[in-house]
């Protein structure tokens, strides 16, 4: 057996700093007060206004109208996060089911149009989408938020890869022991594909929670702001001579962060499980 | 319960390929009927296509007076099992027994009688709170015969179902099914390629042969009178011996040896095929006529011993008993009444003795021979 050495624990305790030092050093500079931050920089040192801080950016209402809080924000992206996977995974699952278990005219066909559709990014279609979301006056609605970005080539590929693996008897025995193609689904293929599901729930959440430039795009009402553009907002007061509020930038950073962090950190051993092996 | 009807069935698939080709089987009310024959024979294709899930591309099915060629799987009042179980890895053992009935809206507590009456019948009663996983293979084939047994279905139909067991557990677990099938008295259709199972199993079986049958009949009756070369080198084992021969009025010639075979000569002379079992085979006294066996290598099985060898350059397998020393070649004999002749062109099986019939000699008629 291979024994870890010196070395290899060097190795990875500089990836640790190299990931977790930037997050280190966010966390404790926004614990500082603005002023400070805009004088010395980033530092490493507790500032000791940590209470204050987060509380301002949780429950002050800011932005231009001043009608949006931090919380407000949070409930935004983790709408935005939670439909997006959600959403994600019912719509690609109905996707796979109908590619691998239906055979209807061109399916291969129309499997591999979807696939190409991860050559186009929202990004490459985001103007487009966005007429559409315009013209159905949409704009600035959870639904205009979250309905465009549902559509994932990433998983119904994974869904159809699983459920191709699943053995064809088993199907054939639940059609024998009377399931319709819907009670197949519902009993014997959604609880099978539990670690499936779980593992693209982390990917598909951290993702949706992370959408920027859509968000910013769709909605212009302050309401719907979520975190990761409210970063962006607390920097934008820069007019005259105000100090941006760093600390405040740098707290919402780390808050944004955390739902994320959370959970990975949670589903962690379900994604490894999901992506690895299959519970056959 | 009912009988089963399989009449003129074909199965074609797209580009013409006829896997099963106009088989029909009367199956009676409670028969074991077992289907038999090497992979790609059309088997398990027949037997999908009475459970339904394959379509009928000709021909009729009938289960009991019902037609059910365009009935759903899930109406034909059959269960199946399948060779890798096909268990709901997610469900508990309970669960997976219980599934097919609470489809069918069976009220609660006559599930629970009947998946506890089907437990006790299996011995999986200890199992039933657990999930698939952590069974071994024979339970989970246990399991997999339960959830046919619940639903106390019409018919039983088995796709290989002991082909995933190791050889121990298949010999009782074969006993076991047959005690089953017995017991319940639910008419089956099972289908092996392992034709000791076929033997062992059937209260009648079919040969099947590139998706034509061969042979139906009673295990011994299709052991001691199979129908076609194809037959007899399929049942039994070792395989019977097929070896080229002359008929020459009532004598058989092979290479140099005569053979007289008296009123057992088949009725066409010229080429034939002759079959002969490893045990018909036996090694010659002194003073008897003899042929020369060049053995070239030998197998012990414990109760038998089987020798491999030719009989002038005809490779042959002999079954002895063990006791016997060996040394050098044999001198073997041949008992003349259990031989099998069939014809070298299209194997078909050449009945005994109807050419002195015709000659007006006496005949022993058919059903003369020994009774199977």
């Amino acid at each position: 057996m291979y024994r870890t050495k010196f070395f290899d624990h060097v190795i990875l305790l500089f990836g640790v700093f190299i990931m977790v030092a930037p997050v280190v050093v966010a966390f404790m500079t926004s614990t500082h007060e603005a002023a400070d931050i805009h004088r010395n920089g980033l530092s490493l040192t507790w500032g000791g206004h940590f209470v204050e801080t987060y509380e301002t950016v949780l429950t002050r209402k800011g932005g231009f109208t001043g009608k949006i809080t931090g919380l407000n924000m949070m409930m935004n992206s983790m709408i935005l996060g939670l439909g997006f996977a959600l959403g994600k995974i019912v719509l690609s699952m109905l996707a796979a089911y109908a590619i691998v278990y239906f055979r209807f005219r061109l399916g291969t066909f129309f499997f591999w149009i979807i696939f190409t559709t991860l050559l186009l990014p929202l990004e490459v279609r985001i103007l487009p989408s966005y007429e559409v979301m315009n013209t159905l006056k949409l704009t600035n609605t959870y639904t205009g938020l979250i309905v465009p970005l549902l559509a994932s080539a990433t998983g119904t590929f994974y869904f159809r890869q699983f459920f191709k693996s699943v053995p064809d008897e088993l199907l054939e025995a639940a059609r024998i022991d009377g399931a319709g193609p819907f009670k197949f689904f519902i009993d014997v293929l959604v609880p099978l594909s539990r670690t499936m599901m779980a593992a693209i729930f982390i990917i598909m959440f951290v993702y949706g929670w992370n959408q920027y430039l859509w968000p910013t795009l769709m909605t212009t009402d302050e309401g719907f702001f979520t975190l990761v553009r409210g970063i962006k907002q607390i920097l934008l007061v820069w007019v005259g001579s105000n100090i941006p509020d760093y600390n405040e930038a740098f707290a919402l950073a780390i808050l944004a962060m955390l739902p994320p962090v959370l959970i990975v950190v949670i589903f962690q051993r379900w994604f490894i499980k999901g992506l690895t092996e299959s519970d056959k | 319960m009912a009988a089963i009807t399989i009449a003129e069935v074909s199965k074609i698939y797209t580009g013409n390929v006829e896997a099963v080709k106009s088989v029909s089987i009367d199956i009676e009310d409670g028969e074991f009927i077992v289907l038999v024959g090497p992979s790609g024979c059309g088997k398990s294709t027949l037997l999908r296509m009475v459970a339904g899930l394959e379509g009928i591309s000709k021909g009729t099915v009938k289960i009991g007076s019902r037609v059910i060629n365009e009935v759903d799987p899930a109406e034909r009042d059959i269960a199946m099992v399948f060779q890798n179980y096909a268990l709901y890895p997610h469900m508990t053992v309970y669960q997976n027994l219980a599934y097919g009935l609470k489809n069918r809206k069976t009220p609660k507590a006559e599930i629970d009688a009947r998946v506890a009456e089907a437990a006790r019948m299996l011995e999986i009663e200890p199992y039933l709170d657990r999930k698939p996983r952590a069974l071994s293979g024979g339970q989970r084939q246990r399991v997999a015969m339960g959830r046919a047994i619940v639903r106390k279905p019409a018919a039983f139909l088995f796709d290989e179902p002991l082909s995933n067991l190791d050889a121990k557990l298949r010999v009782s677990m074969r006993g076991e099914i047959k005690r089953l099938q017995k017991r319940l008295g639910t008419t089956s259709l099972y289908v092996t390629h392992d034709q000791l199972e076929a033997m062992t199993l059937a209260d009648r079986l079919v040969v099947l042969n590139g998706g034509r049958i061969e042979q139906i009949g009673r295990p011994l009756e299709v052991y001691h009178r199979p129908a076609s070369t194809f037959v007899a080198s399929f049942i039994g084992s070792p395989a019977m011996n097929l070896i080229k021969g002359r008929i020459e009025g009532a004598r058989l010639h092979i290479g140099a040896y005569r053979i007289d075979l008296g009123d057992r000569a088949p009725a066409e002379g010229g080429a034939v095929t002759v079959g002969l079992r490893a045990e018909d085979l036996r090694l010659a006294g002194v003073g008897e006529d003899a042929m020369l066996f060049q053995v070239d290598y030998v197998e012990e099985l414990g109760a038998q011993r089987l020798v491999h060898g030719t009989i002038e350059d005809q490779a042959l397998t002999l079954a002895l008993s063990p006791e016997v020393s060996l040394s050098g070649d044999l001198a073997v004999t041949i008992a003349t009444d259990r031989l099998h002749f069939f014809s070298p062109e299209n194997g078909k099986r050449l009945e005994r003795g109807a050419s002195f019939a015709n000659s007006g000699e006496s005949a022993r008629p058919l059903s003369l021979e020994p009774a199977w």
